[in-house]
C-alpha cells in the first residue's frame, strides 16, 4: 500500500509541476504533443480534404450527369479548366477523377480516419498518458500536413494536378508528354506521397508501440476494446504495406526523371521511339496493389473498430463473439496481403495467378460475413438508445454487407472480365470502402465528440444528418450499378461517343442530383459540429453509460489524461446489462470484488488478482519507476 | 423515368426529415414517459421500417425499370456462360442482400429503447458462430469453382483455326492489323520502325516476308461470324485496354509486353440488328485504361459478317508496303536483298509495274479463292 502512496504523491507532484510549465499557444496547439491535439489536428486537416474531395465529386456529377450543360458559372472558380463554350475540359475531367480519388482515400479515409481516433482512443481507452513518443506524433502529423500542402499546390498548377487516376499507373504517368497531368502535377502527387508515406509511418509505429507497451495496469489483450484491436491491426498492415508503395513510387520517379527503365518498355510517343525496353507496367501494377488492397482495409478496420465498441454501447449488449471478432480482423487482414492481383485480373497477368487470387480473395467473404452476423446478434435482444453515432454504425454494417456482396461477384475472375472498370466496381468500392468508412468516421465524431470538446452535439440534427446521408449513398451508388451492368466503363469524360453508352442518361442525371444533395446533407453536420465546440450543451463525464476507460477521464481531459494515478483494469470493456446487476454497464475499472452479485463463477477467481493488478505501475510515464 | 425516381427521392427524405422533426415535437411533450436516453429515439426506431420497405420497394421497382438498359445477351458463347453465373451470383447475393438488411433494420426497431427493459448478456455462441462461417465458406467454395471453370477455358490457348487479328492502341485510337489476303500471316514488328510520317504507325518489319501483305485499319474491325477470333493485343504508348462490351471481351493493352483474349462471335452484325430491332446497332470496341484526354473516344467499329462478305472487304485492303512504296520509292532499300525481288510485287509505281500489279492481283485473288 505504501508503494501505491509513494506513486500517488509522485503523480501530485508531477502535475503539478506541469501546471507551472504553462505552454505558450504554438507548443500548445500547433506544434503540440498531445495526443488529443494532434487527433483534433487530424480531424480538422481530415473535414477539410474531405470537402475539397466531395466538392470536386459534384463537378464531375456535373459532367456525367449534365453533359453539354452550360459551366461558365464555375470559371470564376476554375478559369481556364471552363472553355469558351462553357464545358469541363476533359484533362481537368480527368484531374479531378484523380484528386477526388487520392484525395479521399489517403487523405480523408487513412489520415482522417486512423489519424483521428488512433491518435484520440488509443492512449485513452489503453490508459496511457499520452502516444509512445509525442515528438514523433507530432512529427507525423506535420509531414502530413506537408504532403497535403503539396498536394494543394498541385492543384494550381496551370498543366493541372496528377491526372492517370489515383492508381497512377505508368506508362501514361511516367511520361510527361503522354498527358499534361503528368507533367508537374504527377510530381508533385510522388513527392507529397512519400511525405505520406513517412507520416504514416511514424503514426502506425507509434500507434504499436503505444498499445503493446504503455497498457495499463490489468490491460490484458483479451481485455482491449475492439477499437484498440482494430487500430492495431491497421497500424501493423500500415507498416508493412505502405513501405511497398513508396518503392514503387521511387522507382516512378527514376523512369521520370533520371532514365530508368522499371516501368517502360517499347514506347513510341509523339513521334518518337523511347529507348527505354526491358521493363514492365505490370511490376508497378503488382508492386502498387500490394499496398492498394490492404489499403483498403487500413481504411475500414478502425471505421469497424469504431462501429464494434458504438454498438455494444447503445445496444447496451456484449458485442456478440469478442474472440471471433479479433479473430476475424486478424484473418482479413492476414488475407489483406495476399489477395492484391484480383485488381489486375484482366492486365495480362498469368491466368493462373488470376485464378489463385479469386480464390483466395473470395475467402476473405467468409471473416467478413462473419462479422456481419456479429453485429447483426449484438443488436438481438438489446435495449438501443438511436444516439447519432449508432446510428451510423448499424448504417455502416448495412453498406458494409450490401457494398461487400458485390465484391463477390467482382473476386470471381471470369465474371470480372466483363465488370472490370466499369461503373459496377465504382458504385462497389464506393459502398463498402469509402461511404462504410466515411459512416465510421462520423459515428465516432458523434460517439466521442464529448470527450474531444467537452459538450455534445445536437442528437437530432445527427439524426436527420444520418437519414439524409444514409439514404443519399443508396441512392447515388445502388443506380451506379446498373450502370456498371449496361456496360459503362469509369474514367470516361462522356459517354456520348458510343453506342452502347446512349443508354442511361437519366439514371445518369439521378445519381448526379443524388450526389449533389447528399453533399448538402453534409452541412448540417458541418454546422452542428463547429456550433456546438462553442455552444453546445456541456457534456457529462460518461454520457453514453459506457465502459472503456476514456470516459474516466475528467470532462475536459488535460495533459497526462487522468489526475492522479492511472485507474487499473479488472474486466473486458463489454460487461453491459450483467445479469445480477443493478445497472446495465460495468466499466473496466470496477473490481470484481466490488461487484459479486453479477460475477460469473469463474469471474471470483479474479478477485484474488486484483492486489497484485492493483501493485504494478509500470506504465505511468508520470510516476518514477 | 428521371421524373419518376426523383419523385421518390423526394418522397423518401421528405418522410425523413417530416417523421423526424414531427416526433421531434411529439416525443418532446411524451418524454418524460419514455425517458430514451437521447431525443426521437422511437421516431429513428420507426425510420428503420420505413427505410426497409421504401428501400425494397425502390430497389425492386428501380432494378425492373433499368433492365431495359442493360446490355443485350452477349454474341460469344463464353460470354453467355459468364452472363448466365453472373445472375446466379447476383440472385444468391440478392437473397443475402435482403436478409441481411431485414435483420439489421428489423432488429434496430424491434430491439429499440424499452424503459425498465434489460438486454439480454448474449456474449457468444460457438455453435452458432460456427455455422455462420461454414454456410458462406461453402457457398464461397462453390462459386469459386464455377468462375474457376470458367476463368481457366476462356484464358486457354485460342484454337488453331482461330482468326488472326493484332489490334494495338495508341493515344487515341486503335490500329487494327490483318495477316493479308496472301499468306494470312503477321508479320513481325519493331517498336523502333514505328513511323507515323512514313505509313508505318504499327511498325511493321519488313525484313519478315510475311508481312508485305499485312494491311491495317483504323476505323473497322471485320471478323468472320462462328469462327474463333484471336486478338493479339499490342500497345504503342501507353496501357490501354481492349474492350468489346457485347462479346464480353476485356484485355489490357501494355507496351512491350503483347496480350492476348480469344473468342467467338457468334451473332452477326446483321442478326443482331435483327434481334435487338435497332438498324443501326454496331459492335463496338471501347478502351477501358485511363489512357489520357481522349480515352473516353476511342471508338472502333467491330463487324462481324460471313466469311465471303470478311473476304471481300480484305480484297480491298490495301497492303502497307504498298502505301509505303508509293510514298517513298527509295523505301526497298530498307528491305533485305533476297527479299526485294518479292516485296517488289508491292510496289504499283515502277516502270515494269503493269504486270506485276496484275499478277499481284491475280495472285491475291487465286491465294484467296484457294482458301
Amino acid at each position: 500500500m505504501s508503494v501505491v502512496e509513494a506513486n500517488l504523491g509522485h503523480d501530485v507532484h508531477s502535475h503539478d509541476e506541469h501546471e507551472h510549465h504553462e505552454l505558450n499557444f504554438w507548443r500548445q496547439y500547433i506544434f503540440s504533443e498531445d495526443h488529443k491535439v494532434i487527433a483534433k489536428q487530424y480531424m480538422i486537416t481530415g473535414i477539410f480534404w474531405a470537402i475539397i474531395g466531395a466538392a470536386m465529386s459534384v463537378i464531375f456529377r456535373l459532367q456525367l450527369g449534365f453533359p453539354g450543360a452550360d459551366l461558365s458559372w464555375l470559371k470564376p472558380f476554375l478559369g481556364d479548366w471552363i472553355t469558351e463554350t462553357g464545358a469541363l475540359d476533359p484533362n481537368f475531367y480527368l484531374a479531378l477523377v484523380t484528386m477526388h480519388g487520392t484525395i479521399m482515400v489517403f487523405f480523408v479515409l487513412t489520415a482522417g480516419l486512423s489519424g483521428t481516433f488512433s491518435n484520440f482512443l488509443i492512449p485513452l481507452q489503453v490508459g496511457a498518458r499520452d502516444m509512445a513518443s509525442g515528438f514523433l506524433n507530432m512529427l507525423s502529423f506535420w509531414l502530413f500536413f506537408v504532403s497535403g500542402l503539396l498536394m494543394f499546390i498541385s492543384i494550381f498548377l496551370e498543366t493541372g494536378p496528377a491526372a492517370g487516376g489515383w492508381v497512377i499507373y505508368p506508362p501514361l504517368s511516367a511520361l510527361p508528354q503522354a498527358h499534361m497531368g503528368s507533367e508537374m502535377g504527377m510530381t508533385l502527387w510522388l513527392s507529397s506521397m512519400a511525405i505520406f508515406i513517412m507520416s504514416s509511418l511514424l503514426g502506425s509505429l507509434n500507434y504499436v508501440t503505444t498499445v503493446i507497451n504503455l497498457r495499463t495496469r490489468g490491460m490484458t489483450f483479451t481485455r482491449l476494446p475492439l477499437t484498440i484491436w482494430a487500430f492495431l491491426i491497421t497500424a501493423v498492415l500500415g507498416i508493412i504495406s505502405f513501405p511497398v508503395l513508396l518503392s514503387a513510387a521511387l522507382l516512378l520517379i527514376f523512369d521520370r526523371h533520371f532514365g530508368t527503365s522499371f516501368y517502360l518498355s517499347e514506347i513510341y510517343i509523339n513521334g518518337e521511339a523511347l529507348p527505354n525496353v526491358g521493363g514492365s507496367p505490370i511490376l508497378f501494377q503488382h508492386l502498387f496493389w500490394f499496398l492498394g488492397h490492404p489499403e483498403v482495409y487500413i481504411v475500414l478496420l478502425p471505421a469497424l473498430g469504431i462501429t464494434s465498441e458504438v454498438i455494444a454501447t447503445n445496444a447496451r449488449k456484449p458485442i456478440f463473439g469478442y474472440r471471433a471478432m479479433i479473430a476475424s480482423i486478424m484473418a482479413i487482414a492476414f488475407l489483406a496481403f495476399i489477395v492484391w492481383a484480383h485488381h489486375m485480373f484482366v492486365t495480362g497477368m498469368n491466368p493462373f495467378l488470376g485464378s489463385i487470387f479469386m480464390f483466395l480473395t473470395l475467402i476473405i467473404a467468409v471473416p467478413s460475413a462473419v462479422k456481419a452476423f456479429n453485429y447483426i446478434t449484438t443488436l438481438w435482444r438489446g435495449n438501443i438508445v438511436f444516439t447519432p453515432g449508432m446510428l451510423f454504425s448499424i448504417g455502416l454494417v448495412s453498406l458494409f454487407v450490401s457494398g461487400g456482396l458485390t465484391g463477390i461477384i467482382l473476386g470471381n475472375s471470369a465474371l470480372d472480365i466483363q465488370l472490370h472498370d466499369t461503373y459496377f466496381v465504382v458504385a462497389h468500392f464506393h459502398i463498402v470502402m469509402g461511404a462504410a468508412s466515411a459512416f465510421g468516421f462520423f459515428a465516432g465524431i458523434y460517439h466521442w465528440y464529448p470527450k474531444m470538446f467537452g459538450r455534445m452535439l445536437n442528437s437530432t440534427l445527427g439524426q436527420i444528418h444520418f437519414w439524409l446521408t444514409f439514404a443519399g449513398v443508396y441512392l447515388v451508388f445502388m443506380p451506379m450499378h446498373y450502370i456498371g451492368i449496361a456496360g459503362f466503363p469509369r474514367r470516361y469524360y462522356q459517354f456520348t461517343s458510343f453506342d452502347f453508352g446512349k443508354s442511361f442518361t437519366d439514371l445518369n442525371m439521378f445519381v448526379s442530383i443524388a450526389a449533389i444533395f447528399t453533399f448538402f446533407a453534409q452541412f448540417i453536420f458541418l454546422w452542428n459540429f463547429f456550433y456546438s465546440m462553442f455552444k453546445g450543451k456541456v457534456a457529462p463525464q460518461n454520457p453514453w453509460n459506457s465502459n472503456t476507460l476514456e470516459w474516466t477521464t475528467p470532462v475536459n481531459v488535460g495533459h497526462g489524461n487522468w489526475v492522479g494515478e492511472i485507474p487499473a483494469v479488472y474486466r473486458w470493456p463489454y460487461d453491459y446489462s450483467k445479469p445480477g446487476s443493478d445497472v446495465d454497464f460495468i466499466p473496466q475499472n470496477i473490481p470484481h470484488s466490488q461487484t459479486l452479485e453479477s460475477n460469473f463463477p469463474h469471474e471470483n477467481e479474479y478477485i484474488a488478482q486484483e492486489k497484485e493488478i492493483e501493485a504494478q505501475n509500470y506504465n505511468d510515464q508520470f510516476a518514477s519507476h | 423515368m428521371i421524373y419518376l425516381v426523383g419523385l421518390l427521392l423526394v418522397v423518401l427524405l421528405g418522410i425523413a426529415i417530416a417523421v423526424a422533426a414531427k416526433l421531434q415535437k411529439v416525443m418532446g411533450s411524451t418524454q418524460s414517459e419514455s425517458e430514451a436516453p437521447v431525443p426521437n429515439n422511437k421516431a429513428n426506431g420507426a425510420l428503420w421500417l420505413v427505410f426497409l420497405v421504401g428501400g425494397s420497394v425502390a430497389m425492386v421497382w428501380s432494378y425492373l425499370a433499368s433492365q431495359d438498359a442493360f446490355l443485350p445477351e452477349a454474341s460469344s458463347p463464353h460470354g453467355r456462360e459468364t452472363d448466365s453465373q453472373f445472375w446466379l451470383d447476383m440472385g444468391l447475393l440478392t437473397i443475402a442482400f435482403f436478409i441481411v438488411n431485414f435483420l439489421l433494420f428489423f432488429f434496430s426497431w424491434k430491439y429499440q429503447y424499452k424503459k425498465g427493459y434489460k438486454a439480454t448478456f448474449y456474449p457468444e455462441n460457438h455453435k452458432l458462430e460456427l455455422i455462420w462461417t461454414a454456410i458462406p465458406a461453402v457457398i464461397m467454395a462453390s462459386l469459386v469453382f464455377l468462375g474457376f471453370r470458367s476463368w481457366t477455358k476462356i484464358m486457354s490457348d485460342a484454337p488453331a483455326d482461330s482468326q488472326v487479328v493484332e489490334i494495338m492502341g495508341k493515344q487515341f485510337g486503335w490500329i487494327v492489323r490483318y495477316g493479308g489476303v496472301q499468306d494470312n500471316k503477321l508479320g513481325g514488328y519493331n517498336y523502333k520502325l514505328i513511323d507515323d510520317n512514313n505509313n508505318n504507325p504499327s511498325g511493321i518489319d519488313y525484313s519478315d516476308e510475311a508481312s508485305f501483305d499485312d494491311f491495317i485499319n483504323v476505323s473497322e474491325m471485320h471478323v468472320e461470324v462462328g469462327k474463333p477470333v484471336s486478338l493479339k493485343i499490342r500497345a504503342r504508348d501507353v496501357l490501354h485496354s481492349v474492350y468489346i462490351p457485347h462479346m464480353r471481351v476485356k484485355m489490357d493493352a501494355v507496351p512491350g509486353m503483347p496480350t492476348k483474349f480469344w473468342f467467338i462471335p457468334d451473332k452477326s452484325t446483321e442478326q443482331m440488328r435483327a434481334e435487338t430491332g435497332n438498324p443501326n446497332f454496331d459492335y463496338e470496341i471501347a478502351c477501358t485504361e485511363v489512357c489520357g484526354r481522349g480515352h473516353f473516344a476511342m471508338r472502333l467499329r467491330l463487324i462481324v459478317e460471313d466469311k465471303a462478305s470478311v473476304d471481300a472487304w480484305k480484297q480491298q485492303q490495301k497492303p502497307v508496303l504498298s502505301t509505303i512504296l508509293e510514298a517513298d520509292p527509295k523505301f526497298i532499300t530498307k528491305i533485305p536483298e533476297k527479299l526485294r525481288a518479292k516485296a517488289m510485287n508491292y510496289a504499283p509505281y515502277v516502270e515494269e509495274a503493269d504486270s506485276t500489279t496484275a499478277s499481284t492481283g491475280s495472285a491475291a485473288a487465286a491465294s484467296a479463292s484457294m482458301r
